[in-house]
């Protein structure tokens, strides 16, 4: 038979398979981690015992309630721990689970995949000690590591104060963070921000923390390169007035978050270009339904929300799919997340504002600079094949490589598509969608095949 | 009005090469593609630049599209990864080594020098093959290139030499009015040539029934997939007799291997199909032990013409004056492409191909009923 399926156990996942358990249907739950929780409240392996609070924070009874619901679901759902869905066709899912690969078929898929950093490499980004901020935030919360002894924070977006702050909690010596934007686009921003009083509230808490703990925080900052011989040493950063020189041994950065959407992709769904992600999304009505009719897609995996409104839309996308399965669904609730997931809609652009894109950095990047690291290729590659009359990105990458390496353009298609807009003078709109190939993440030989 | 002595429709490395060897001998000529140059099975196939296994009827033009091969870089300014690696083909049964010795004897005086290796000789030669392999047949200048590059090259060359190419230009209504051609394009173009070179890849059928010559043709869509950088290790590219899959090292340690059927997601775009893709993993790693734990990094598959016979159809349409057809190329025409431009050329500009092109014309069908 048929399966109800729910793909990621993060925040939207795990309150869509609670809603469809609510209403007796038993849904499958495929999560490549091993244990729910999804990224921002990754779990820490069983025999670590860290506190919820010290985890997760002003979070912590978010996370602890989503942690509940999921074990407690347990019985009543199909869910299925370190599986990976490499592949979707139409009424398909191809899973990869301990070496072995199997096909799952579904009537109706919930795609609740998630977000990664936005990277917009700088010179040096591949020197170990730099990652991205949502990977130092996973070796702290996941293994209780830090990602060095004097850290540095840096680029943009809600996410850079935060893990600041949770290092400089946990112990670690920040010794600095940049913030990309100026002070008065956050100025600017002001009015869409208070559309969510209690998160601008802990926005504005992680910053007066740093700032009250004697750590440095400079906006209008832009992290111009990282240097060091076998590692980080030192990075150099410059605002408007002049530039600075930082010894650090490990630097975390990035622009925001980027939707994770080759599943979308590979299941059919149509995209449209939504300027305020600066990305391709699919495309998707207020209850989560796309423009195929099997599949719903939920949290930031459709567009940037954060986890308050993945949640919500979880529900809201569980509700839709009971709806079109001849389920009656309380409409009030349906209305009511709605709102609320417009309330928040309207913050998220408020952050945008205060947390501006630098749309600058294509023009400066220089030509030496790595865009992408799995197949090397630097940004002066990119523009000779744009001077060569190539514009459209899938096109690009042909010609050079970029995105085609084990990542699939995950970390580089972003960084990617501004040089390529940016070198044929065209908007990053007018360029083309990098599209997903599978396997999304890399597949190997000699697997083993489910019967 | 564009006036032009040749309108080719269709930018693959056929109609490509056509443009470029017509405009090197002076003619006008404009192409136009529905997407961009290079992007179909032209540029995904899998890189195969092989003669060996060829019906011997194709022998010919293929031998002179392996002299083209050869002057690459002087013909569209980059080597395209292009080397002459030698081409292994594998035979897992002695019935198969068989086939492959009767080959070597029948192909004899077409320039190909195939070696055929018994197990021993293969082992010495080649350690990465599999215990799998009997035996094989060895092409030793048969090799591989990147189609991603060679393809879209053949259009920019093109270009160089005078040539108009249309990109993102597709062809929407051709008619004849009994002196030339008027060719309409879905960006507004209008084209006046007296002649048509049909070179619509998968899509040529439509051309073809529109003049009263309907072809039996079908998609097919084989299944690739690439490795990360490796080792190098494959010293040939690689096939198996009778079928099965094939694969290649490319410079950078990436291994890329095809085989099986992937399947269509619309006209123009087709997927490998998670079927295929689980059985190279499994497969592959028989023939070439050293895959064993390797990780597949990308998938994907392409659009291409097949008529029942496997043979393409090559030269002038039955029923109308001026029209080229140069289609269906069942999974085999990069190689041969170029030398297929260059034949189209000679018809255009001489009267006649050089190279023989009787077994694929395609009047072959005209008794056959298409379904
Ligand atoms: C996955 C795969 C692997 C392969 N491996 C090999 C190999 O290893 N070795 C080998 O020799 N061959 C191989 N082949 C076969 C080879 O790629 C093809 O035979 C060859 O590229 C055909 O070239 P073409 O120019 O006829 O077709 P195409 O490259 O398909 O070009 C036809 C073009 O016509 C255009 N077109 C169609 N209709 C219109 C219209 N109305 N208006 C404008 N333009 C139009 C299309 O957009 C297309 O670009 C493989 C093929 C595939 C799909």
């Amino acid at each position: 038979m048929k399966s109800v399926v729910i793909i990621g156990a993060g925040p939207a996942g795990i309150r869509a398979a609670q809603t469809l358990v609510a209403h007796g249907v038993r849904p499958v739950l495929l999560d490549e981690a091993a244990r729910g929780g999804g990224q921002i409240y990754r779990r820490q392996p069983a025999n670590f015992k860290r506190s919820a609070v010290k985890l997760y924070g002003f979070e912590a009874r978010k996370a602890k309630a989503l942690h509940q619901t999921i074990d407690e679901l347990r019985e009543q759902l199909d869910y299925r721990p370190d599986t990976l869905v490499w592949n979707a066709e139409a009424g398909a899912l191809d899973t990869l689970h301990e070496g072995r690969a199997a096909r799952l078929e579904f009537s109706r898929v919930i795609v609740a995949t998630g977000a990664t950093d936005r990277i917009l490499p700088v010179p040096g980004w591949t020197l170990p000690g730099a990652y991205s901020l949502g990977a130092a935030q996973i070796a702290l919360k996941f293994q209780g590591c830090a990602i060095g002894e004097r850290v540095v924070f840096a680029g943009s977006g809600p996410l850079l104060y935060l893990v600041a702050n949770q290092y400089a909690k946990a112990g670690a010596n920040v010794i600095a963070v940049l913030d990309s934007s100026p002070f008065s686009a956050q100025a600017r921003a002001l009015p869409g921000l208070l559309s969510q009083p209690s998160t601008l509230a802990k926005g504005i808490y992680y910053r007066t923390w740093l700032t009250a703990h004697g750590i440095p925080v400079h906006q209008g900052a832009t992290l111009k390169r990282i240097d060091g011989e076998h590692r980080v040493q030192s990075l150099n950063w410059h605002n408007a007035a002049s530039e600075h020189q930082i010894e650090c041994d490990a630097v975390a950065f990035a622009h925001g978050l980027r939707s994770e959407t080759q599943l979308a992709d590979l299941l059919g769904c149509e995209f449209t270009w939504n300027p305020l992600n600066r990305a391709w999304l699919p495309q998707r009505d207020r209850a989560g339904r796309t423009s195929i009719a099997e599949v719903y897609l939920v949290g930031d995996g459709a567009g940037i929300m954060g986890a308050d409104a993945a949640e919500m839309a979880g529900e809201r996308a569980a509700l839709a799919l009971l709806e079109d399965i001849g389920y009656l669904i309380p409409p009030q609730r349906a209305t009511q997340l709605e709102q609320s997931l417009n309330t928040i809609g309207r913050f998220r652009q408020g952050l945008e504002r205060a947390f501006i894109f630098p749309e600058s950095w294509a023009a400066d990047a220089a030509d030496d600079l790595m865009i992408c690291r799995c197949e090397e290729v630097r940004v002066g590659d990119i523009r000779q094949v744009v001077r060569e009359g190539h514009w459209e990105i899938n096109r690009v990458k042909a010609h050079c490589r970029v995105g085609m390496g084990r990542c699939q353009g995950r970390m580089c298609g972003a960084a990617a598509a501004e040089i390529i807009a940016c070198e044929s003078q065209r908007a990053v709109s007018d360029i083309g969608r990098l599209r997903a190939q599978a396997p999304i993440k890399p597949l190997p030989f000699g697997l083993e095949v489910e019967p | 009005m564009i006036e032009v002595d040749a309108v080719i429709i269709g930018g693959g490395i056929v109609g490509a090469s056509a443009a470029l060897f017509l405009s090197k001998a002076g003619r006008r000529v404009a192409l136009l593609e529905r997407d961009f140059c290079g992007s179909h099975s032209s540029g995904v196939n899998y890189g195969g630049v092989r003669r060996q296994g060829r019906p011997l009827s194709q022998l010919p033009l293929s031998q002179r599209a392996h002299e083209i091969w050869g002057q690459l870089p002087q013909l569209i300014g980059i080597n395209g990864e292009y080397q002459r690696s030698g081409h292994l083909k594998l035979a897992r049964s002695l019935n198969d080594l068989h086939a492959l010795q009767d080959y070597a004897a029948s192909s004899l005086g077409f320039g190909l020098d195939l070696q055929v290796l018994d197990r021993n000789e293969l082992r010495a030669r080649f350690p990465w093959v599999g215990e799998v392999a009997v035996g094989a047949s060895l092409c030793p200048d048969d090799g591989h290139a990147n189609p991603r590059l060679v393809s879209p090259a053949f259009a920019q060359a093109a270009r160089r030499h005078g040539a108009q190419i249309h990109e993102q230009c597709a062809v929407t209504a051709v008619e004849h009015d009994g002196q030339r051609f008027r060719v309409s394009t879905q960006t507004g173009l209008d084209l006046h040539s007296p002649w048509l070179l049909n070179c619509a890849g998968a899509w040529a059928g439509k051309l073809a029934a529109q003049f009263g010559e309907a072809v039996p043709m079908h998609a097919g869509h084989p299944a690739m997939l690439v490795t990360e950088p490796l080792p190098l290790v494959m010293n040939a590219s690689t096939g198996v007799e009778g079928g099965g899959i094939y694969a290649r090292q490319v410079a950078r340690g990436n291994c890329v291997l095809g085989g099986g059927q992937g399947f269509a997601l619309d006209n123009a775009r087709a997927r490998p199909g998670q079927n295929a893709v689980i059985e190279i993993l499994r497969q592959a790693v028989e023939l070439y032990p050293f895959l064993e734990g390797a990780q597949a990094i990308r998938t994907w598959s392409g659009t291409e013409g097949y008529l029942p016979d496997r043979q393409p159809v090559i030269g002038h349409s039955s029923t109308q004056p001026g029209l080229l057809h140069a289609f269906g190329f069942a999974g085999a025409g990069f190689q041969i492409g170029p030398a297929v431009g260059q034949a189209l050329t000679e018809i255009i500009c001489s009267g006649a191909s050089k190279t023989p092109l009787d077994a694929f014309s395609i009047t072959r069908f005209h008794s056959i009923s298409v379904a």
